[in-house]
């Protein structure tokens, strides 16, 4: 409970980075990294449905331990991330029909983003309180948008590039994302 | 999917296993894949959590198809598997304290695998019980499959054992790379890539024989 706001936040977002070092959102990271445009405003997306849900789940686990209920956990977590998701969805596609589009099914396979059932869990098992579990969030969000940017931007100058024909599409990424990671395994021992 | 319906049931399991394997020619279910298979114990371990929850939860929605509404499926598919997936969670507390430990939160996010809300909603929820059953069983063998290849080739790289034992004599340098996050994106690559091979050198057979 000592952590300071500014360790969580860089050990979420950098140290720890979600998609690099936890492999929570690989789908969409594979999925939508092919754009930066896309790549950036879906990252905002689900650092939104992050926060609202860490949110939420920091209140139901409170609830749920009043009522001495720790099984149904998973269950009201997920139906939580769904409703926030349904909420961002109504709320892209009124305002902004164009990325409504971009976005297609990968919108409401937000849902289905390990990163924001695993945010929900983590900040359970770390026992966060809610200020923490907030920056805890944004720190998550912030490092899924970031790798989720570099990779976009890695992939547009991949498609250029006279690749093999055995390397071209999943194979290359996956080793591009393992180079990522290893990057980021530099950033250990920043936060500390 | 709605072209399998026609098909042997026998095609329905082995397809799972090889031509549709779920990790290495559909790409679902990535995460946990990555993330378990830094041995190759995690990740047997896994394979079958997520294969019962997979068989569990297709049999369920193929039981309640014709009742579920189509409007709110999603929701309940998910409900169902998040149920199966609490049992599966204290199920493995149950049998062992220490691949619980191991697999952590991992086993919670089975809930998100897109693997299983895949199946349920381009199988299970079309075809019946008997044949959800075996496309389930099929396609949960093949994780655990996939899940094994990639934890044990990072468990011999990365730890040079399997299942806990030693494979290589004292003078190997473990290569700690393979259970390090990185490695995980590197071993399952470089699988794709031998399937991509393979995959394109059987077609310039075929290309060959026609010719």
């Amino acid at each position: 409970m000592s952590e300071s706001l500014s360790y969580i936040f860089i050990n979420a977002c950098l140290v720890n980075n979600f998609v690099l070092a936890y492999f929570l959102g690989i789908c969409p990271f594979l999925g939508v990294s092919g754009n930066i445009g896309t790549a950036s405003r879906m990252g905002g997306a689900v650092m939104f449905v992050m926060l609202v849900s860490s949110m939420c789940a920091y209140g139901i686990h409170m609830l749920l331990v009043a009522i001495d209920a720790p099984f149904l956990q998973l269950i009201s977590y997920i139906v939580v991330i769904a409703s926030t998701v349904q909420l961002v969805e109504m709320i892209i596609k009124k305002f902004s029909p164009a990325l409504f589009r971009a976005l297609g099914i990968f919108l409401p396979l937000i849902t289905t983003n390990c990163a924001i059932l695993g945010l929900a869990l983590f900040q359970t098992n770390k026992g966060y309180d809610f200020i923490q579990s907030l920056v805890y969030a944004l720190g998550a969000g912030a490092g899924f948008t970031i790798a989720l940017v570099i990779m976009a931007g890695i992939r547009e100058d991949l498609d250029i590039a006279d690749t093999p024909k055995v390397v071209r599409g999943t194979a290359i990424v996956l080793m591009v994302a393992g180079l990522l990671s290893l990057t980021f395994m530099g950033f250990a021992g920043l936060g500390g | 999917m709605n072209t399998t319906t026609n098909k042997l049931d026998t095609d329905t399991f082995i397809k799972g296993l090889w031509k549709e394997n779920p990790v290495f020619v559909q790409v679902l279910g990535m995460c946990p894949v990555l993330a378990v298979t830094n041995s190759a114990t995690n990740g047997l371990a896994m394979g079958l959590a997520t294969a019962f929850v997979l068989i569990m939860s297709s049999t369920l929605v193929s039981l309640l198809r014709n009742f579920i509404p189509k409007q709110v499926r999603i929701a309940t598919f998910i409900l169902i598997i998040a149920t199966f997936v609490t049992v599966a969670e204290y199920l493995i507390q149950a049998i062992s304290i220490e691949i619980h430990k191991a697999l952590g939160a991992f086993i919670s996010l089975i809930v998100v695998n897109c693997l299983i809300l895949g199946r349920s909603e381009a199988f299970a929820s079309k075809n019946t019980v008997g044949k959800s059953i075996l496309d389930a069983a099929g396609m949960g063998v093949g994780f655990t499959f996939a899940l094994l290849c990639l934890g044990g080739v990072r468990e011999i790289l990365g730890n040079g054992s399997l299942f806990g034992l030693p494979v290589f004599g004292q003078g190997f340098e473990p290569w700690i790379l393979m259970i390090l996050p990185g490695g995980g994106f590197f071993t399952l690559g470089a699988w794709l890539l031998l399937f991509n091979y393979m995959k394109e050198r059987k077609a310039t057979k075929a290309q060959e024989a026609t010719a």
